[in-house]
């Protein structure tokens, strides 16, 4: 799913300048707990938080996510943009709440990100 | 030679200090892309450097973090001043924390630093007592 398709259907604004609209992302992650991203997320993965943190960029960077969706209308403060733009990292917000942007996400065709093996 | 120390990247890590935490992981991952090491072992050292600096950041009285370079390897060593894991074999349980409740709402402390730690790494080497813990992790190039 290109980045443009993910901006139009949860209704998102992009708030760094830099956007590749074409930019595809076949899977999606989404958390809250910068541990699980750590510990499950892959590369090529559009982000999905709630938390409005530098750890976020700084968990995405490590991770070569380049994009980040933030949910429920949270904007990120200028500090944390300002890291995304010096890691050429896209950051979208969208007033949906996490279970509505992940659901309209995934009727759309984004598949979840589930790449690791349980330890169970 | 393959034992032969090539480079070492030395960082100091203050305890609490969630604004900055991270800033070395990010130094070493760009680091290692300049000396051309293969993008998927420098994502393994990369995750296991943040876990460790997010560690000394949330537990540690603060302290140190090596990242030493050589032929074949990476090793990565973490050593802090205490107060040390209580009860190490219950640390590398996936999903046993002590953290608080302000380091939770920062997205950390779900138990997963030290397993992914091991999870991460080629070998995995912990200890820990009352004046710190020390952790030294190998990656192979």
């Amino acid at each position: 799913m290109k980045i443009k398709e993910i901006i139009e259907i949860v209704n998102a604004k992009v708030l760094t300048e830099f956007c590749n609209e074409e930019k595809e992302f076949e899977y999606a992650f989404a958390s809250d707990l910068m541990s699980d991203v750590l510990a499950y997320a892959n590369d090529e993965t559009l982000l999905i938080t709630g938390l409005s943190n530098p750890q976020v960029i700084r968990t995405a960077e490590i991770m070569d996510i380049s994009a980040v969706l933030f949910v429920r209308g949270k904007v990120p403060n200028s500090d944390i943009i300002d890291l995304a733009v010096e890691n050429s990292l896209t950051i979208l917000a969208t007033d949906n709440i996490m279970f509505e942007t992940c659901g309209l996400l995934y009727k759309n065709g984004m598949k979840g990100n589930r790449k690791w093996q349980t330890t169970y | 030679m393959a034992n032969d120390l090539l480079k070492r990247f030395s960082f100091e890590i203050t305890s609490n200090d969630f604004i900055t935490a991270g800033k070395s992981s990010s130094y070493i991952k760009s680091n290692l892309k300049s000396l051309g090491i293969d993008s998927k072992v420098i994502r393994k050292i990369a995750i296991v450097f943040y876990e460790a600096e997010i560690n000394l950041v949330i537990h540690s009285l603060g302290g140190k973090i090596y990242c030493d370079l050589y032929e074949d390897k990476i090793i990565i060593i973490s050593k802090d001043i205490g107060p040390g894991i209580d009860n190490v074999e219950l640390a590398m349980t996936e999903g046993y924390s002590t953290a608080t409740d302000k380091v939770r709402e920062l997205g950390f402390g779900a138990g997963m630093g030290l397993p992914n730690m091991k999870k991460y790494s080629d070998i995995f080497k912990i200890i820990s007592d009352k004046n710190g813990t020390l952790i030294e992790l190998t990656i192979f190039i």
